[in-house]
């Protein structure tokens, strides 16, 4: 019945109006200025980047599951150096945690999602035809790109990659004697880092100007999609915050090149006295949280920003709430950045800004709920379309709560003090940040391929995706609470310590490592069906029709062959809000932003 | 290299038949006329019922996690601030548990119930403030209760500790504790970093100290691995020495940092005030195990010699970083013994711990430190054993190597290398 529908809204216009000259290989597939060519590209180098990162995980997971066994898998990618007898080394241990959580959160998550659907949806949900900058636009993805090269080649130097967790603390960090990553793996590791922000903040500047000064005519702020609302608020939140990661970075490198001393004092390393003195270790956290604090919600947003398009799209409603839902991810942003130091209860930093700290974090639990509540709002008698997106982003609301939760007791400063480093945080993080993020890049995918690709994903194996990895997901990540409750450090290359002072927790953190590993296993593969179908779909799949999901938002206004300036003729003009599903009144379930109001009609949001 | 070789043989195989299957399907597909985007009722209801199905086994998954291993790492807090924050950890557990389940359960029943029916429109509902009002104010609520009852608790462990309390410090280093008890005076000796030798890991400052880092400074150490700046001089100033340049420069800068290091110590050992000797002489310096009294207030200091480490004791719910160049803190009273522990757990073997929880390098896993909390009784068996830091100091102290030659004078700080 579908079919019919959407051909009608399609502009059918094949005549060109732009100059449209014959662009190369190389100013269209690499060089190319076009948003949608970067948004494609972004998500190539994200998927290897993620690939890759996903496969370290499953190297450390094994030494954790079977400790000292000896693993064909761990020696055929780490070799004799490494896997010395296919048994992982401790020090590479570290370096492997270390990359895999630096990939997944800037790499996949920040450049991945963001870069993205930034990328490809901004222009074309407020009808524009291109980024304001095309040429920095492809600067950010190139210097993107070279930053990703840099860190992958750290994983090939002889003394190994960073070794200081993906938040290196100095002075672990700064010191080469301390841990024989933090040599020319660290230096990688930051001028990879350098890199990247430079090309997120052109990348950030870029959208926030494109959001604030191209949209076309009647699309006001108020019509935006939450998408867009995301991406704007995710823009902002990096232009405020990495910076000062930059900085941190900057003075690290001083610290560990240049005989400064801003993070170091008082420190004998390797039998050798430093002279350094009067700088703060913690000086670096504040630095580093006031970035890494925003950046769990620049991962975030526009996670939640295309699981409110998906949502309301599938559930043939509007979005429930969407003043509400654009007010909250403004307090969640605001808020962002003031609650930097629950990261740093117990390094000694004066208690009382612990307190302040406890009642900031707690308040984005607020916010965070009513979206939560808006989205079981949005499903309630809609009329679920249960495609593989809308499967992802109900899986997305679903990790956003049970992650959301545990935060609450790591917010609690007193409660905090027991668990804090522990597992709990891992399993804490990876689900609400992790499992939610990785789940709204999927549906992102899922939804919006036909609009990058002009073809349709399979959505049986879509289907398979989808269940074997919200069961990995949560397989992994459940049990892991339950590691963390009982004590066990994070970060630890062999739980078998506990043996010596307490038997029954070794039993059990043993016996669930070994589930959880299983699934992580289980999740690895399951990727490969993804990995399949994209590539697949890219080259063998169905021809996508114009409006595929019989969507009311203006990308799916535009051709489905990519053209350079998005559409034929005219930039299309905006009527009404984004979400006038089942409105009363209409023949379709769905009315395009482009159709104007019928007379006596309402603009009712 | 079998391994490698099967391994891609079965990926490849494995591509090729998702390849096939796929091209199966899209036949079918088009011989029914389906396009991708259609979502056929039976898909919709069959991954409706999964949600649900999906949502029951994660209950059940989670209520059996909580029966089987809830408590068992974990045991009873072992301190009085362990307990109160026990007590507020199972409230806002129950909290969240409560809303775990509210929301899931509405997310996957809607998932099921509202999917699309032939004949059902959905219901526009673009929004409604009453609603909205309400779960902002409730969370509000709950969340005021949270905070004030979680900041009451924080700030009752982060509070000063009485002048009673027992000091201990915490010594942190790559990758061991050790433990520095107060002694009789209940009072810490002072100390500086750069008074670290072989003999005064600790770098606490007495007289003796001081001139026994001087020395260390100025001649190093007896097997010639830490060279004196004596040697370096010595070495440097040596025409029948030839050393590549990097050598020369490591040197040269080495004896620099000496010399300047050197001078400070000068100038500390000039301004120390004899008296401050005997709060650090009765100091007790252990490595082996922390021992504690039951029923006793503590007040712990921390400190770190290389990188920041963290002092976790996961039974007696206490822990703080450990940073280099601060000096950082923590109160508590440990109000069950390691045997009554014992007991509870069932497990002769049971052992309290201090475990290292802030990355510190490749052997951070086994950075930890039995802890033991006695009897008053037991505890004063204990410690009567052991010597002070006087008694250990004095009795050996510091191997500083001979000057290297007679004629040399020893080393002014001002002197340089020639270069």
């Amino acid at each position: 019945m579908g079919a019919l529908a959407h051909e009608a809204h399609g502009h059918h216009g094949t005549h060109d109006h732009h100059d449209h000259h014959e662009e190369g290989f190389v100013s269209k597939y690499i060089f190319s200025q076009d948003h949608k060519m970067i948004g494609k590209q972004y998500l190539m180098t994200a998927t290897f980047m993620g690939v890759v990162a996903m496969l370290l995980s499953t190297l450390f997971r094994i030494q954790l599951a079977w400790p000292g066994e000896s693993s064909d898998f761990l020696s055929m990618f780490l070799g004799e150096t490494w896997a010395p007898g296919g048994v992982l080394k401790e020090n590479m241990y570290l370096g492997l945690v270390t990359i895999h959580g630096t990939i997944m959160v800037f790499f996949l998550l920040t450049g991945g999602l963001s870069g993205t659907f930034s990328n490809i949806l901004i222009p074309l949900q407020i009808g524009a035809r291109d980024m304001a900058s095309g040429f920095l636009n492809m600067l950010s993805y190139w210097m993107f790109f070279l930053s990703s090269t840099i860190m992958m080649i750290s994983l090939f130097v002889e003394t190994g990659p960073a070794m200081a967790g993906w938040t290196i603390y100095p002075p672990l960090s700064a010191l080469p004697q301390a841990v024989e990553g933090s040599g020319l793996g660290m230096t990688l590791w930051l001028t990879s880092m350098a890199i990247f922000i430079a090309s997120s903040l052109l990348g950030s500047l870029n959208y926030i100007v494109t959001v604030l000064n191209l949209r076309t005519k009647g699309m006001k702020m108020t019509r935006m999609p939450l998408t867009v609302w995301a991406f704007l608020i995710t823009a902002v939140l990096g232009v405020l915050s990495f910076p000062v990661l930059l900085s941190a970075a900057l003075l690290l490198l001083m610290d560990r090149g240049l005989g400064t001393s801003f993070y170091l004092s008082d420190i004998i390393v390797g039998g050798e006295m430093l002279e350094n003195h009067g700088g703060s270790p913690l000086l670096f956290q504040h630095l580093f949280w006031f970035l890494g604090h925003p950046e769990v919600y620049i991962v975030l947003l526009p996670a939640l920003g295309l699981s409110s398009e998906i949502i309301s799209t599938n559930s043939r409603k509007p979005i429930f709430g969407y003043r509400a839902m654009i007010g909250s991810m403004l307090a969640i942003g605001f808020l962002s950045f003031i609650v930097w130091a629950h990261h740093m209860f117990i390094t000694g930093m004066n208690p009382f800004l612990g307190s302040v700290f406890v009642f900031t974090t707690l308040l984005i639990a607020i916010p965070s709920a009513v979206k939560v509540f808006n989205y079981l709002t949005t499903l309630w008698r809609g009329s679920l379309v249960l495609t593989p997106a809308m499967l992802f982003a109900i899986g997305l609301v679903s990790t956003f709560i049970t992650g959301g939760v545990t935060g609450i007791i790591l917010a609690d400063a007193a409660l905090d003090i027991a668990i804090h480093d522990t597992m709990f945080v891992v399993a804490h993080f990876h689900v609400v940040m992790g499992l939610s993020a990785v789940f709204g890049m999927f549906a992102g995918v899922y939804h919006w391929f036909p609009k990058m690709y002009g073809r349709m994903l399979n959505t049986r194996l879509g289907y398979a995706h989808f269940w074997l990895t919200i069961v990995a997901g949560y397989g992994v990540f459940f049990p892991m609470h339950f590691v963390g409750i009982a004590g066990a450090p994070r970060r630890y290359y062999d739980y078998s310590v506990y043996n010596e002072f307490d038997s029954n927790a070794f039993e059990m953190i043993m016996d669930l490592n070994v589930v959880i590993t299983i699934f992580s296993i289980v999740g690895a593969i399951g990727q490969g069906l993804f990995l399949f179908n994209l590539f697949y779909s890219i080259y063998r799949g169905p021809k996508a029709v114009q409006n595929p999901w019989r969507s009311s938002t203006l990308e799916w206004t535009t051709p489905v062959e990519h053209m350079h300036g998005n559409w034929p003729g005219e930039l299309p003009e905006v009527h009404r809000w984004p979400y006038d599903y089942s409105k009363p009144g209409q023949e379709e379930d769905f009315v395009s932003q482009i159709v104007p109001l019928a007379e006596g009609e309402l603009e009712d949001h | 290299m079998s391994f490698k070789l099967i391994t891609l043989v079965v990926i490849v195989l494995g591509v090729v038949a998702l390849a096939q299957l796929v091209r199966v399907y899209e036949l079918s597909s088009k011989l029914r006329n389906r396009r991708e985007e259609d979502i056929t009722n039976r898909d919709n209801r069959l991954n409706g019922g999964l949600m649900v199905t999906f949502m029951i086994l994660l209950y059940l998954s989670f209520i059996y996690l909580v029966c089987e291993y809830g408590w068992t790492g974990r045991g009873d807090a072992a301190s009085v601030h362990g307990q109160s924050t026990d007590w507020l950890l199972n409230l806002n557990l129950i909290i969240i548990t409560i809303v775990f389940f509210l929301t899931n359960t509405l997310l996957f029943v809607f998932s099921y119930k509202y999917v699309r029916k032939p004949g059902v429109k959905a219901f526009f509902y673009p929004h409604n403030n009453k609603l909205e009002m309400i779960w902002t104010v409730v969370p509000a609520i709950v969340l005021a209760v949270i905070i004030i009852l979680g900041l009451k608790s924080w700030n009752e462990i982060t509070a000063d500790s009485g002048k009673e309390a027992i000091r201990i410090e915490l010594f942190s280093k790559q990758f061991d504790w050790t433990a520095r008890y107060s002694g009789e005076d209940n009072k810490l000796g002072y100390f500086d970093y750069k008074l670290t030798t072989q003999a005064n890991e600790l770098a606490l400052i007495t007289s003796e100290t001081l001139d026994s880092a001087i020395l260390y400074m100025e001649h190093g150490n007896t097997d010639g691995t830490v060279m004196g700046i004596d040697l370096l001089e010595e070495k440097l100033n040596n025409p029948k020495n030839i050393f590549i340049p990097e050598e020369r420069e490591k040197m040269e800068a080495d004896l620099d940092r000496k010399t300047r290091l050197l001078r400070l110590l000068y100038q500390m050992r000039s301004r120390h005030d004899k008296k401050r000797d005997a709060i650090a002489y009765n100091d007790i310096i252990q490595k082996d195990t922390l021992h504690l009294m039951v029923n006793k207030d503590y007040e712990l200091t921390f400190r770190a010699k290389d990188v920041i480490h963290s002092a976790y004791f996961p039974h007696l719910r206490a822990q703080m970083n450990t940073v280099p160049g601060l000096t950082t803190r923590l109160k508590m009273q440990p109000n069950v013994t390691t045997k009554e522990m014992r007991e509870r757990m069932n497990n002769p073997k049971f052992n309290y711990v201090l475990m290292c929880n802030k990355i510190c390098g490749g052997a951070h896993y086994k950075m930890k430190m039995i802890v033991v909390v006695d009897t008053p009784e037991q505890y004063k068996a204990w410690l009567k054993s052991k010597t002070t830091f006087k008694d250990e100091f004095l009795k050996k102290p510091e191997v500083v190597a001979a000057p290297t030659t007679e004629t040399m004078a020893p080393a002014d700080s001002t002197k340089v290398a020639v270069k």
